[in-house]
């Protein structure tokens, strides 16, 4: 044990500041495929809200496919597959896309939750002062989901996090590929990859408290108002 | 002689075969306070979201101040919710479950309308919407959240958010049926205020004394129809059928 953790003492100077760099890589890469899952899924959730048919199949068809399809196969299908009909991206754009594409119908779900808990009143009471249906979405219906939402938006966010280490393998230097790199200098895996399982967890757990007080919050002030 | 600010004709709904209305014929004059009475199921609601197009008609006509609701002029194509909104923005709508916008300020309840429907500017909205409040007597309120009020003083607000439409006519459903027995004083004491105003009202109300006193003329529907209809004071002590007799008697016990 004691051993175990000298080898940090030993090569911690060497390792974590490069750690960090892919830290930092991993999180602008979850950040970003956070932003475009995020506008996917809201664009989903009003197609499923659309009185028009089409938009409903379109929205059921995006959610039954993108949570079909495993996240590796679509980083595979942006990063090797699209250059063949000559779209090529950065392995860091094709990443977030990536992600953006299989989260966005997880996000879709969780809008849809959200959007479910909104009594229908309070849509018709903006409706009834001349509300267009666009102008209720905006100004009553959105900003109350987005309130009951972002606990689950974070658990996403957070899995999402964790999930990018896969962007490892279409070469993105973040995380598990830094990993990967220091394990073959060093010789010394084990060590290396409980450094980087750390790394992970030292950004998920802040985020994983602040969802669960976020919660506590959204429960303790359920107001008496429908 | 002028035509009455709204118009009700003929006005058929159905939910798949259940039909709730079953022809619905009265007009309210500008100016005029009338009382929809009636049991339970009866499609007082149902009429009242009619006039609005909360809910569509199945059939019939719905004039306000001359002009059709829900439908394009000159064709018979249903309007869109979108189309509607000008519409709807001349008729304030108080619920049953007062509807406040729990995110939002109880001034900004009041205020939003004026903003984003009527395009008025943000200063002058927020003094609009004051003025609503005080007659409302929650000017005191108006910082605080919706949640923190009491069920009388949400009602209140959503009155205020009503008025603060400019609407040609105001339209209720059952204001007080939510609220704690001795919350509603509080609330019928603000729509006589508006009455005495001399605001055209459209309400649905189980409080028999109310409508009594307070609306020139009561409607009593059951069944999806109009049974009886004339001047309150006179329908309520002495209505003509039996119906209305055997309602009247229930709600008096
Ligand atoms: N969206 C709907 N779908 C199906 N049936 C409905 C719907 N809304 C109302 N109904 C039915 O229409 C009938 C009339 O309802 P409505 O709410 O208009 O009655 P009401 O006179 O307002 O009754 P109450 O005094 O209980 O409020 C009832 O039988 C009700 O079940
Ligand atoms: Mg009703």
């Amino acid at each position: 044990m004691i051993e175990f953790l000298e080898v940090y003492v030993k090569y911690g100077s060497q390792w974590f500041p490069r750690m960090a760099d892919a830290a930092l890589v991993s999180a602008s890469l979850a950040f970003a495929g956070f932003i475009v899952a995020f506008a996917i899924g809201l664009m989903l959730s009003i197609f499923q809200r659309s009185p028009l048919r089409l938009l409903r199949f379109v929205a059921t068809i995006y959610v039954v496919v993108f949570r079909g399809i495993p996240l590796l196969a679509i980083l595979f299908l942006l990063y090797f597959g699209l250059p063949g009909i000559g779209v090529t991206m950065s392995a860091f754009t094709a990443s977030a896309v990536g992600l953006g594409l299989s989260f966005g119908a997880q996000m879709a779900e969780v809008f849809r939750a959200g959007l479910e808990a909104i009594h229908r009143g309070q849509r018709e009471a903006a409706i009834a002062v001349g509300m267009t249906p666009l102008q209720a979405f905006r100004f009553v219906t959105l900003p109350q989901a987005v309130r009951i939402i972002s606990p689950s938006m974070l658990v996403t966010f957070i899995v999402l996090l964790k999930d990018s280490s896969l962007c490892a393998l279409i070469t993105v230097n973040e995380l598990m590929l830094e990993g990967r790199a220091l394990a073959t200098e060093y010789f010394l895996p084990l060590n290396i990859f409980v450094a980087i399982g750390v790394f992970y967890f030292l950004i998920a757990w802040p985020l994983s408290l602040l969802a669960r007080t976020m919660d506590a919050r959204i429960r303790a002030k359920q107001t008496r108002t429908l | 002689m002028e035509s009455p600010l709204l118009q009700i004709k003929d006005l058929h709904k159905s939910y798949g075969s259940l039909e709730v209305l079953k022809g619905i014929d009265f007009s309210v004059s500008k100016g005029e306070k009338v009382a929809v009475i009636g049991p339970s199921g009866s499609g007082k609601s149902t009429c009242l979201r009619c006039v609005n197009f909360l809910e569509k008609p199945s059939r019939g006509h719905i004039i306000l101040d001359g002009e059709r609701v829900g439908v394009k002029p000159g064709s018979d194509r249903l309007m869109s919710d979108a189309e509607l909104a000008p519409q709807r923005a001349q008729m304030g709508m108080v619920f049953q479950l007062f509807y406040l916008w729990p995110h939002l300020t109880v001034l900004e309840n009041v205020s939003i309308g004026l903003r984003k429907v009527q395009g008025v500017p943000s200063n002058e909205a927020s003094e609009i919407a004051m003025d609503m409040l005080e007659k409302v007597h929650l000017g005191n309120k108006a910082n605080t959240f919706p949640g923190l009020l009491s069920g009388g003083q949400q009602q209140r607000v959503a009155i205020a958010r009503a008025l603060a439409q400019r609407p040609k006519l105001l339209l209720f459903d059952e204001p007080t049926s939510a609220l704690d027995p001795e919350l509603v004083g509080e609330v019928l004491n603000v729509i006589q205020e508006l009455a005495d105003e001399g605001r055209t009202m459209l309400l649905v109300t189980h409080e028999i004394n109310f409508a009594r006193d307070i609306a020139d003329r009561v409607i009593f529907m059951d069944g999806g129809v109009v049974v009886e209809e004339g001047p309150a004071r006179e329908l309520i002590t002495n209505p003509q059928a039996e119906r209305t007799r055997v309602f009247l008697s229930k709600i008096e016990k």
